[in-house]
């Protein structure tokens, strides 16, 4: 479990990165923190594994104090995604994954026999292991993060907008194979974003933010859909907009759903395919209203 | 050409003395740029000031500069302590603003990553920023190479044995040969210990020959 509490971040020159911020964060649990930038999202999720020490209140791990730890050690403990950029460039694909384990003193051998497995989990084709960052394509980068991410088995998994930087298409399928992971290893997940879609895709509970890191709102996604505690939240999950008001037309017979603006957002499943296709419609609302 | 093949010893000892008295600083001064850059490029005034002094240095002219430093560090104006003194100070005033400009050529991002997976601070600066540095680190050592393969010959005019002393010996005797082979000499030299580095360069630096094979 992860505590925050009444957390502040000012940095030197008056610059007032969080005023005071407070959550907790179940373990299994995989909480999206999301707002615009200056909304405090990535410093918070920083001080987690003390890249960013709070001015005052207290971060905790499993009742631990955070700065009570040695930051070194906390952070091999902690997996880090971020980025393409985040990748070292002068390692090769398996150097990179097998990175955190290897600072923790496993053997080489056996780190990399577990980075070929970790590569065949995400993805990717073992044809890659002896490359650099740099002969990769923007989506096999940003699995080789994820990989590298796992590669300690840690049981926190801190994620700064890893699928930013690449393409619609491949972001929605990366999106859906973190689903699967993450139904399989069960890690407690941040995960930081400006996409309030991929937060509520990604998210058993999102963390709307306001600048500062004041929380707007937190729950759960249809919680926060149903029941928006105010504009801001509105306006910032389409609402307002009528992006997030669907309803059901009838062409050709087969039910569409259309939002608002009269926008096709997707098709009705019937009944019986609801569970094959798993929430088809679901699915085309959140392309369509991004 | 006869002059060259009836002395071919004494240009290979020449030879021979010159890289003795080459290499050394060439070291000295890569070693000794690296906290010197480190240190220049943490404090802002203290980099501009920095570069500021190295062009300095570099504008002393060299042979009163063989000349002075033994009254400053105490020994003779023939000896090779002197000597390695004066080119490292050279290579120091070529080295610092190179490598201060190669570590700010290392994206922060990739260190401000290497730090969220748990390198401790030396680890990072070693094993990751260092490497990273690299490729401008090597661009400052190869004119470092060449410049100090060059001002060697200064030395002899001093009378200090190197290939320079072909020249000074040819212009005295006025054979002709002897300047060119001097000449010459000293330039293939400079490109072999250039060569030499690139060569390494690639060998501990594998990522930077292997940029462009994108997979389709």
């Amino acid at each position: 479990m992860i505590g925050f509490e009444n957390v502040r971040k000012e940095y030197p020159g008056g610059t007032l990165a969080v005023q005071d911020f407070s959550l907790e964060i179940a373990s299994h649990e995989s909480v999206v923190l999301v707002g615009t930038s200056g909304s405090g999202k990535t410093t918070l999720m920083r001080m987690i594994n003390r890249m960013v020490d709070p001015t005052s209140g207290r971060v905790h791990i499993d009742g631990d104090d955070v700065t009570s730890l040695d930051p070194v050690q906390l952070r091999r403990s902690i997996g880090y995604v971020m980025q393409a950029s985040g990748l070292l460039p002068h390692r090769t694909v398996l150097d990179n994954i097998t990175t955190v384990p290897v600072l923790r003193g496993t053997a080489k051998r056996e780190a990399r026999t577990h980075a070929h497995e970790l590569m065949e989990i995400v993805g990717l084709d073992a044809a890659l292991a002896e490359r650099y960052p740099s002969q990769l394509s923007g989506g096999q980068q940003q699995r080789v993060g994820v990989a590298r991410g796992l590669a300690a088995d840690p049981n926190i998994l801190l994620m700064d907008e890893p699928f930013g930087a690449v393409d619609p298409i491949v972001r929605a399928e990366l999106q859906r194979e973190l689903q699967h992971l993450q139904r399989d290893l069960r890690k407690t997940i941040v995960f930081v974003t400006h996409d309030i879609d991929e937060a509520f895709l990604l998210g058993d509970r999102v963390a709307i933010l306001r600048p500062g890191g004041i929380i707007a709102q937190v729950g759960t996604p249809q919680e926060i859909l149903a029941d928006p505690a105010d504009d801001f939240v509105s306006s910032f999950v389409g609402a307002d907009r009528g992006a997030r008001t669907l309803h059901v037309e009838r062409v050709d017979g087969r039910d569409v759903v259309v939002d608002a603006d009269g926008r096709p957002a997707g098709v009705l499943a019937a009944s019986g395919d609801r569970s094959a296709g798993e929430g088809a419609a679901d699915g085309r609302t959140r392309e369509r209203s991004s | 050409m006869t002059w060259v093949l009836a002395n071919l010893d004494v240009i290979a000892g020449y030879t021979g003395s010159h890289l003795l008295q080459a290499l050394p600083p060439i070291l000295v001064a890569f070693l000794l740029s690296l906290p010197l850059a480190k240190l220049a490029n943490s404090r802002g005034w203290l980099r501009t000031s920095v570069t500021t002094t190295s062009s300095l240095m570099y504008a002393i002219p060299s042979l009163p500069l063989f000349v002075l430093l033994p009254g400053l560090i105490g020994t003779g104006v023939r000896s090779p302590l002197n000597i390695a003194v004066a080119l490292s100070l050279y290579g120091l005033a070529l080295m610092v603003p190179a490598a201060a400009d190669a570590f700010r050529s290392v994206n922060r991002e990739v260190l401000g990553s290497a730090t969220a997976q748990g390198y401790a601070p030396r680890a990072r600066f070693l094993q990751v920023e260092l490497p990273l540095a690299g490729p401008v680190l090597l661009a400052g050592v190869r004119v470092v190479a060449v410049s100090t393969i060059s001002l060697v010959t200064v030395g002899g005019v001093l009378g200090v044995p190197s290939l320079g002393m072909l020249f000074v010996d040819g212009v005295r005797r006025g054979i002709l040969a002897e300047i060119a082979a001097g000449i010459v000499a000293t330039v293939l030299l400079a490109l072999l210990i250039d060569a030499l580095l690139v060569m390494l360069g690639r060998a501990v630096m594998p990522w930077t020959r292997r940029q462009g094979a994108r997979t389709p």
